[in-house]
């Protein structure tokens, strides 16, 4: 089994007029590269009717029936997170709620509010009811405010994490760009904190440095916005790993930290 | 058969790097298919004389069958000539620039000059766009990325240059690609280190656009994972015969 823990699909109401032909890709390079399940989530419009990192409550809605109508569309292939803007705190606890109901198996954070900022615990707290991880977008390393994003960075998480150890957190793309050395040292000694190895960089040195950093136990694989670098990553793995830790990363982490049945076999 | 015409050996001044060794190198390439490597030197990039290790650099590619040297050029130091003149003795498969790296104009005098020096050699001259992301450099790696407009502005300057740019991503090859005429865009080459593949198949748009004979097998390596373009080309829809010229024939008809 391979779970991708870090997906996004497109829909009709974004900037993209190739949104079907993206989603198809998707999922075609997924069947090729042996994905069992993507782990999706949507950001709103995507910046067609209000911003990518900050979606109204109007996108943030439309993501998530869109996210819905696309698990129920792959129902052997793709589950879902649900988004939440936290600086809603009422549209939050309804989103979780329907998305829940729904089979939404996880709770997605953009980059609408700083990690450690108090809104986040009520969001930790809907997570830890349901038994949801939390997939944190991060800058790997911020040094400065980035246009168009309040992104946090993996300090400002581990903040969130330590006050809810209860609940798993995912850090965002460690390959999305960034310092990730300094990501990894963050995450080091906080056990309900874990990696998402997706992103596009490859650099060579980054899955050791992550390996030995929170070892395999604690590593989730994913793709995000490039597949390719991803079956890159899972390659390379396969000559860093032996066969049990590589499973772990492969499936047996995500199988851990998500709603239990979330991933029958296929 | 694969040639990979972007990797390294040496030590990388901004982070650990593991595999910057020779056998390393070819260890990577048994794993991944890689019959042949174009090989640079990683630390001269960052020297003031790079040429001082293009020594050190032919002889290991004289000692190992499937490499290929790219020396360094740095053509705003006096007597570089000579050392285009040694490396097209010695064998080298082409040579390399790095102009934002040594502070050089990248589209000046001395780098017109060296376009016609390698073109008159019969080497092809190859750049880098980057290194690494710049989201992630080190706060004292601060040298610019390699301009588009560079790339043109060299093109056009020789009839017969012949250029190969490492680490392009797609906007950047299409900028080029597209503001030049057909026989400066038939000139150069692109590696498919930086190019993405699905979902949003850059690589494929690429490639149906501009044809296969545009592009080269590259990775990057150590500084990049060796399994990235043998992984971008395992999801790419292309014909054998197009697949076939960018792992390899397309290289082997530049001279390597």
């Amino acid at each position: 089994m391979l779970i991708d823990v870090h997906v996004h699909f497109l829909h009709s109401l974004t900037p993209r007029r190739d949104w079907r032909a993206r989603n198809e890709s998707r999922i075609r390079a997924g069947e090729r590269i042996g994905i069992t399940w993507h782990v999706s989530s949507i950001l709103g419009s995507w910046g067609l009717r209000s911003p990518i990192y900050f979606p109204s409550p109007a996108d943030v809605t439309l993501a998530n029936e869109e996210q819905r109508r696309i698990v129920t569309e792959h129902p052997h292939q793709v589950r879902g997170y649900v988004l939440v803007n936290p600086n809603y705190p009422d549209q939050v606890a309804s989103e979780v709620a329907r998305g829940a109901a729904g089979g939404m198996i996880g709770i997605k954070l953009a980059a609408s509010r700083r990690a450690d900022d108090p809104l986040l615990d009520r969001v930790a707290e809907l997570a830890a009811e349901h038994r949801f991880p939390v997939l944190q977008h991060i800058w790997q390393h911020r040094r400065r405010d980035m246009p168009g994003q309040e992104a946090s960075d993996a300090i400002e998480l581990c903040r969130l994490a330590q006050r809810h150890p209860g609940v798993s957190f995912i850090l965002a793309h460690i390959g999305g760009g960034g310092d990730w050395l300094q990501s990894l040292r963050a995450v080091r000694h906080m056990p309900n904190v874990l990696v998402d190895l997706s992103g596009s960089g490859v650099d060579g040195g980054m899955l050791e440095a992550c390996a030995a950093a929170v070892g395999p136990e604690r590593l989730l694989w994913g793709t995000d916005l490039t597949m390719d670098t991803g079956l890159a990553k899972l390659r390379y793995l396969a000559h860093l790993l032996p066969p049990a830790e590589l499973d772990m990363v492969r499936h047996g982490n995500a199988v851990r930290i998500f709603p239990a049945g979330s991933f029958p076999e296929a | 058969m694969r040639i990979d015409v972007n990797t390294w050996v040496g030590g990388y001044p901004w982070r650990k790097v593991p595999g910057t060794a020779p056998g390393a190198l070819l260890e990577a390439m048994d794993r991944t298919h890689v019959s042949r490597a174009w090989v640079s030197h990683l630390p001269s990039v960052f020297w003031r004389d790079p040429m001082e290790g293009n020594t050190w650099l032919h002889q290991v590619c004289e000692a190992e069958r499937r490499f290929r040297a790219v020396p360094a050029i740095q053509p705003a130091l006096p007597g570089w000539e000579a050392d285009v003149k040694r490396a097209k003795e010695l064998g080298a498969v082409a040579v390399r620039v790095d102009p934002m790296f040594h502070d050089i104009d990248p589209s000046g005098p001395a780098m017109r000059a060296l376009v016609a020096a390698s073109a008159k050699a019969g080497l092809p001259l190859m750049l880098a766009v980057r290194l690494e992301d710049g989201r992630q450099r080190h706060p004292l790696d601060v040298a610019a990325e390699l301009p588009a407009a560079a790339v043109r502005t060299l093109l056009r300057s020789h009839p017969s240059a012949r250029l190969v740019i490492t680490h392009a991503d797609r906007g950047f090859i299409e900028e080029v690609h597209f503001g030049s005429t057909a026989d400066e865009a038939a000139r150069v080459w692109w590696d498919i280190s930086w190019v993405w593949g699905p979902p949003e198949d850059h690589l494929e748009h690429l490639i149906g656009a501009m044809g296969a004979a545009r592009f080269l097998f590259g990775s990057g390596q150590p500084l990049r994972l060796p399994e990235t373009p043998g992984a971008r080309m395992e999801l790419l829809d292309i014909e054998p015969d197009q697949r076939a010229a960018i792992e390899h024939l397309n290289a082997e008809a530049l001279g390597g």
